[in-house]
């Protein structure tokens, strides 16, 4: 059923009894030509652009929960194309293109708002480090301008400009940066996924990766054994878990990062802002929530929870930056597993194993990259070759030390990025 | 209607406060609300997307409709609930969400739009044009949502944070916690219990019943005294605790002033309290739960707790003309309140077969509420029974749909609610992911009566005394009613016109339905998909009533069909309490060095370097801008001499015997070799093969050497070196202390800076005693100090180190001195210029991606020695050729400065990524050279010397030609550091 | 959190600072093949479950710790001074 306004409105006439389901439940096949393992944001997009680029359907997505119940429904929301090394560069110009042009291609509404993103700056070698990074997006065809102080003060008002602890010098102004419905990205790709033949398999927990003579053969699931010609593993959070059935060890550590949300308020912030002296990005959603987070906890983790110094942490950070929030009041706080890499960017590759396909390592940036990274890692998996935007994010540059992605430049610690 | 004979409000004082403008009164002991309520108001609010009238619905904090604005101009606060916010002489209350009146509110027009606004209708439209979401449509949406406002300006409210640590936390002061808090406090345990309301007793407080022979009331009165006397009791009224976390750790937050007129100058507004215990008991009570029937949000619809919380603790009838719509024995106990009070009972409309026996009212047994009347307030009912329709005319109706536990904080940790089919409620589950230590008791556990209650409480607190080995003292067990009640499960009353689940994010029966049909039959969906629980109630009021209507669409149990499961926190907490103390500058600790005030009297803009102030520079009578300053200054260094506290570098002092060894373990260079009285530059990789930092390191004596760090990677460095020693080499003799603050060190630097240092030092100094790199102790003016022959300047350049307290004497001395030879103070301006004009590095080339080899360091690496980050300083990646190397960068137009932050391309190249070589890191205007210059990292760099290349910021239009050359602009061989 | 240091008792995990995995102790001979330190310096077990973990009492004594910890419940089994494990 085609979504839109005349549609609502005849549906909206008869009882809305008309609105059909938005995806099939089916049962698993016996086999498929390409299962993927991870119903979420980027499991659903990588089958939607297999369907819809590559015209492979025969496809199942194996989810062990509900669809869209990681990350993906787990973050604050931010998409934008700011990132100043080569490799992060092109794919996540690649990916925000993508998603400019999502709901008409997926004929679902996920608010993407190009609201803006600023990344402010506290110091002359702040400023420096954002110049560069502008001008790397710039060299890469996207948008960028460098705010002065009195730029942000028009623009964000509110801010405290003459009292808080790290003076505001100005900011990294990314206008087609913004925001998307979390929760409706995950359900337009399934849905789209759907539409085309792809089966969505709920409640299957992969518990084994058949491998014969060193090429896969198929999955061991909660539903059955399913064959498959090919097999993909994008179930960040649990990469190693996945990984390890196939005899894998991951260059990845699991962290908790948790997010915020307040109760709802009238506007009042209309971009996205992020402090330059401590973690602290924050947003509004269009409900009215203010949507902030800050930095991991960084003990290793696998509960979607945290405590209470960072909390506090991030609560400070906005208490200096923007004062006006000591009168919002928290709502809810949330926790999302990470998979950390060695230099903070991600690992979209073929495996040593023939057929098996890796996708992990997003760090806290998985979400803007939903619609890229499915569709560099569908390139690959159909093609055998990597996507031109996903070429650098391979699995052996840790070793040889070739096109390491280190964009905060703090070493292969995992936790630190 | 205020009642004249009952509640715990004091009559004899008269509190003025308003409402939208309105001038009211009421009494100590109100809420907002039931101030409203006393003087016959009960429009109070609009719901979230429909604009609905609302109503006050509950008397606590699961408020979900009497959401108000509070205060005036900056101290506004909105979303406050009235039935939470006390009343005081001056309140100012004002409706939110709605425009441009209450009564009168523009986008009631949603409501008759419903139809078409269903759960995720948004999901389907607004996406032609595509420009319009941005322009038009979310603009649009986002005007109409949100509920309260946020005023810009900084909040002026005081907030603080507090720290606590017991051996019992006892949440919720009902008869469950005061029973738990009096055998464990009578038995010498440390407990704090915590209340969310404004006094101790709970339920207790709104209920007519005898508990130990006396009234309930008495009751409490008395366990609060006992309570109040025990030195190891604390009794935290207003206090709600928010969250449970790892190791018995505990948040709560206490309302300490906004309950009082004006600012007090010793009370600040709340306080966010980390509270650390041992064990915990949770007494949280229950929450009554509603139930859905078609137009079931109208003002006058209330709970029946509410009512009788307004009769029997406020001393207000909600109502002349009541009704009750119970599944359960509660609206017995209501109606008698309300006879009791004088209000009249229109009827008990009781949905389960036999109604109990012996009723005094009027009962229709086996009947529902279908629907009900009044467009600003409650005016009649419909009723349909023994399948005839009739209308009640009446203007309030109390529901009670039965009780759900608030056991919220046992699932904070991820454990599952457990559905008990014989109380129709989610009690605690008892799964792995519980809250070590938190046991649930009383209502919060599913207990419902009374003396169970007071059993369970005293039980929790024997468990907890046992565990705690701390031996318990008899305590009488007072009698208490025992019966509970039956409560019979209704969820819906089936119906063509909508029924309300969520009142607050407007969810009803049909978006719940339409979950279901659409697909998202999960809990999980349908919250998500409906936004059911995700208003500032977080699913109080409706979380199990949606779910069991998810189960019946859906054809399951609500066993099947589960919960969605609780985070922190309980109850919104303000962002003010919980990062109190960081408004301003109280984000990070302030450090200041000795020069501090001197600098700052002499002018100096004094700028942030990590927690560190330093001078930019130090303006000179007729200087307008910083530029003259820095350029005077790098001169003076050059030409005379300049001084400079460099106190905030790190310093860390390491002893022992195998020091040498160690620094061969952390710096890629070599140390062991160092003579004592010399000083050494090195570079420490990480593990991974990168740069972490660099500095000089002396060797005083044989076994005491001082090595000095980058003001950035102080700390980073001794957490290295604390590892290193621990982990690496723990049979190394080294010790070592960071001693930054214990030295205030200063530069003097320049041709006549031992001109200087001879005026001030006991014994002259030469260039044998202090060859360049030599180091060794000295006495300044009788006082013992430390002085080192390095240069950050390339200048002949000494560092002078003397303990902190004569810091301040020492700087005027070295200035006034240094004006006499010509010089002065210099500040970071020109310290950066002086290092750029030597290829010298900061932070800003040690950027954490950058090797030896990028640096032209790789000569440095030692190859006789194992060293920290030298196995993956050789991947192959590392070393290439093809890398960014540093270069100096001299503009072919000398009027032209170079940008920090631009990138590098060939000279015929566009400016584009996959043409990109390289980037600026530093650049300055050269006074000495009489031109900009820049250092950066270009790819083979090192084999482009010469080369012109072109020089692109995008950002700042610079668009120019710069000549590659090496990044050692200024006297090549050192000669004049050597002096 | 706390986190019961051997030398000073339970302290607040505001005081400590995690480095990762405390396969940081066993760091390869300096003759160590590059798969061995590729091994060392990326990749993790990273259990679900009991894992053993490198911390530091930075804001306390500044010993360094091995922790051993559920990363699923978060509960501390122990906690030893890297300096013993490291055979001081």
């Amino acid at each position: 059923m085609r979504y839109n306004a005349l549609q609502i409105l005849k549906q909206g006439l008869s009882g809305n009894r008309g609105w059909g389901r938005a995806w099939r439940k089916p049962d698993p096949k016996p086999t498929y030509d390409i299962v993927i393992i991870g119903g979420g944001g980027h499991g659903l997009a990588t089958a939607y652009y297999l369907a819809a680029e590559h015209g492979l359907t025969n496809i199942a997505v194996l989810e062990k929960g509900y669809l869209g119940g990681g990350n993906v429904g787990r973050n604050t929301t931010i998409v934008r194309a700011n990132y100043g090394l080569p490799g992060n560069s092109e794919f996540y110009s690649h990916s925000l293109r993508l998603w400019e042009g999502l709901e008409q291609e997926l004929n679902y509404n996920v608010m993407h708002s190009q609201r803006g993103i600023i990344n402010l700056f506290h110091s002359d070698g702040q400023r420096d480090a954002a110049a560069r990074r502008g001008n790397a997006m710039r060299n890469q065809g996207d948008d960028a301008v460098l705010l002065g102080r009195d730029d942000c003060r028009k623009m964000l008002p509110y801010l405290d400009y003459d009292q808080t602890r790290f003076p505001i010098y100005g900011g990294l102004y990314h206008a087609r940066g913004g925001t998307a419905r979390h929760d409706a990205v995950a359900w337009g790709l399934a849905r789209g996924a759907d539409q085309r033949g792809v089966d969505l398999l709920e409640n299957c927990e992969v518990t084994g990766i058949d491998i014969e003579n060193g090429k896969v053969t198929g999955v061991q699931t909660s539903r059955g054994a399913i064959r498959a010609k090919k097999v993909a593993i994008v179930v960040a959070g649990r990469s190693s878990q996945v990984a390890a059935m196939a005899g894998m060890r991951l260059p990845i550590e699991s962290h908790v990062l948790q997010a915020f949300v307040t109760e709802g308020l009238k506007p009042v912030i209309d971009h996205v802002v992020t402090y330059g002296m401590g973690h602290f990005y924050i947003s509004q959603s269009d409900k009215g929530g203010l949507v902030f987070g800050g930095d991991l906890d960084f003990y290793p983790s696998y509960a979607s929870r945290g405590n209470l110094p960072m909390v506090e942490h991030v609560m400070e950070a906005g208490m200096t930056l923007m004062p006006m929030l000591g009168k919002a009041r928290l709502l809810r706080s949330w926790g999302g597993i990470m998979d950390m890499s060695p230099d903070g960017s991600p690992i979209i590759d073929s495996t040593p194993t023939e057929g098996l396909f890796l996708n992990c390592g997003w760090c806290y940036g998985g979400f803007k990259a939903v619609p890229g990274s499915g569709h560099c890692f569908a390139h690959l998996i159909a093609t055998g070759r990597p996507h031109a935007a996903a070429a650098g994010f391979r699995l052996d540059r840790f070793a040889t030390g070739r096109g390491l992605m280190d964009e905060e430049g703090t070493g292969a610690q995992h936790n630190l990025h | 209607m205020r009642l004249c004979d009952r509640g715990r409000i004091n009559r004899s004082i008269s509190l003025p406060f308003t409402f939208d403008g309105q001038l009211l009164t009421g009494h100590p002991g109100d809420t907002l609300a039931s101030a409203l309520l006393a003087n016959g108001i009960r429009l109070m609010g609009r719901s979230f997307k429909y604009h609905r009238p609302r109503g006050v619905m509950t008397a606590g904090a699961e408020e979900p409709n009497a959401l108000v604005e509070v205060g005036l101009g900056a101290a506004m606060v909105s979303n406050v609930r009235a039935t939470v916010q006390e009343l005081y002489e001056g309140l100012e209350a004002r409706s939110q969400n709605r425009w441009p009146s209450l009564r009168v509110d523009a986008l009631a027009l949603n409501d008759l739009l419903s139809p078409f606004l269903g759960a995720g209708f948004y999901y389907k439209t607004f996406m032609w044009p595509q420009s319009f979401w941005e322009r038009v449509y979310e603009p649009m949406i986002r005007r109409a949502a949100g509920l309260g406002s946020l005023v810009a300006d900084a909040d002026p409210a005081r907030h603080e944070k507090a720290f606590a640590w017991c051996d019992l936390l006892v949440t919720g002061a009902g008869p469950t916690g005061l029973m738990a808090a009096l055998a464990a406090g009578e038995a010498g345990a440390e407990v704090i219990l915590a209340d969310e309301s404004s006094e101790p007793g709970g339920r207790l407080l709104s209920e007519v019943e005898d508990v130990g022979g006396m009234p309930a009331t008495d009751w409490v009165d008395t366990c609060v005294a006992r309570l109040r006397a025990m030195p190891n009791v604390r009794l935290m009224t207003r206090t709600v605790v928010t969250g449970a976390y790892d190791g018995g750790v505990y948040g709560a937050f206490e309302r300490v002033g906004d309950h009082l007129s004006g600012p007090h100058a010793d009370l600040p507004t709340d306080c966010f309290w980390r509270i650390t215990a041992r064990r915990a008991v949770l007494a949280t009570g229950a929450i009554e739960r509603p139930i859905a029937f078609a137009d079931n949000d109208r003002p006058g619809v209330m709970m029946a707790s509410a009512v009788r919380s307004y009769l029997n603790r406020y001393g207000v009838s909600p109502g002349k003309r009541v009704a009750l719509f119970a599944t359960n024995d509660d609206a017995y106990r209501t109606a008698r309140d309300l006879r009791g009070a004088g209000v009249e009972v229109a009827a008990i409309i009781d949905p389960r077969d036999a109604a109990p026996a012996g009723a005094e009212f009027p009962v229709f047994s086996d009947a529902q509420v279908v629907g009900t009347g009044g467009r600003l307030g409650l005016r009649h009912i419909h009723v349909r029974t023994a399948g005839k329709t009739r209308r009640i005319p009446l203007d309030t109706l109390a529901v009670s749909g039965g009780w759900n536990p608030s056991l919220h904080l046992t699932s904070h940790m991820g454990a599952r609610p457990q559905w008990r089919g014989d109380i129709h409620a989610f009690v605690p589950g008892n799964g792995s992911a519980g809250v070590p230590g938190l046991s649930a008791a009383g209502a919060a556990n599913g207990v419902f009566d009374t003396a169970g209650c007071l059993a369970e409480g005293l039980r929790a607190a024997r468990t907890v005394l046992e565990d705690l080995g701390i031996p318990a003292i008899a305590v009488d067990l007072p009698e208490a009613e025992q019966d509970a009640g039956r409560t019979a499960p209704l969820w819906l009353v089936p119906g063509k016109r909508r029924a309300w689940v969520d009142f607050q994010n407007d969810v009803t029966a049909k978006d719940v339905k339409m979950a279901g049909q659409e697909g998202f039959d999960s809990v999980e969906y349908m919250k998500r998909y409906t936004t059911q629980g995700m208003a500032p109630d977080q699913g109080k009021n409706s979380n199990v009533n949606a779910l069991a209507i998810l189960a019946d669409a859906t054809g399951r149990s609500i066993e099947q069909t589960g919960t969605t499961i609780y985070r922190p926190p309980y109850s919104p907490v303000p962002i003010g309490a919980l990062g109190a103390g960081a408004q301003g500058k109280g984000f990070a600790p302030e450090r200041f060095t000795t020069s501090h005030s001197a600098s700052v009297a002499r002018g100096a803009p004094m700028i942030e370097a990590g927690l560190w102030y330093r001078p930019s520079y130090f303006p000179a009578p007729g200087e307008t801008t910083w530029r003259q300053a820095c350029d005077r200054e790098v001169t003076m260094v050059r030409s005379a001499v300049g001084v400079c506290d460099v106190s905030t570098l790190g310093k860390i002092e390491l002893f022992g015997p195998d020091t040498g060894a160690f620094l061969d373990m952390v710096y890629a260079n070599r140390f062991a070799t160092l003579k004592p009285g010399k000083a050494r530059y090195g570079i420490m990789l990480r593990e991974d093969g990168h740069v972490m930092d660099d500095g000089t390191t002396a060797r005083l004596s044989e076994d005491h050497w001082v090595m000095t760090t980058t003001t950035a990677a102080a700390g980073e460095v001794m957490a290295h070196l604390e590892m290193v020693q621990q982990c690496f080499m723990p049979q190394a003799q080294v010790r070592f202390t960071s001693t930054t603050d214990a030295w205030a060190q200063f530069a003097i630097a320049g041709p006549r800076s031992r001109e200087v240092l001879d005026t001030l030092l006991d014994h002259r100094i030469d260039a044998e005693t202090f060859p360049f790199m030599g180091c060794g102790a000295v006495r300044v003016n009788g006082i013992d100090a430390r002085l080192f022959r390095i240069s950050f300047s390339g200048e002949q350049a000494y560092e002078l180190a003397v303990p902190t307290r004569f810091g301040t004497s020492l700087w005027r001395l070295l200035v006034a001195q240094a004006e006499g030879f010509g010089g002065g103070p210099y500040g970071m301006e020109a310290l950066n210029v002086l290092r750029i004009e030597k290829g010298f590095l900061t932070h800003a080339e040690l950027h954490g991606r950058t090797t030896a080899f990028d640096l032209g360091m790789q000569g440095i690496l030692s190859s006789k020695k194992e060293f920290i980050g030298r196995a993956a300083a050789a991947r192959p990646g590392l070393v290439d050729p093809d890398r960014e190397q540093l270069v100096g960068l001299r503009p072919v137009d000398r009027e032209i400065a170079i940008p920090a932050g631009a990138h590098l391309f060939g000279h015929d190249a566009d400016p584009v990524r996959v043409n990109d070589e390289g980037y600026v890191t530093s650049s300055g205007y050269s006074p000495t050279l009489g031109r900009y210059i820049g250092l950066g990292f270009l790819r083979n760099g090192r084999g482009r010397h010469g080369e012109v290349i072109k020089l692109v910021d995008h950002l700042r239009d610079v668009y120019e030609f710069c000549m590659v050359c090496d990044p050692v602009f200024f006297d090549p061989d050192g000669g004049r550091a050597r002096g | 959190m706390l986190i019961p240091c051997p030398l000073c008792g339970a302290r607040d995990l505001r005081e400590f600072t995690v480095k990762g995995s405390a396969l940081t102790l066993d760091r390869p001979a300096a003759d160590a093949m590059p798969e061995d330190w590729h091994g060392y310096l990326h990749l993790r077990d990273n259990p679900a479950g009991p894992s053993r973990e490198l911390w530091w009492h930075g804001a306390g004594c500044g010993a360094w710790l091995v922790v051993q910890r559920n990363t699923v419940t978060h509960e501390i089994l122990s906690v030893t001074l890297a300096e013993q494990e490291a055979g001081a």
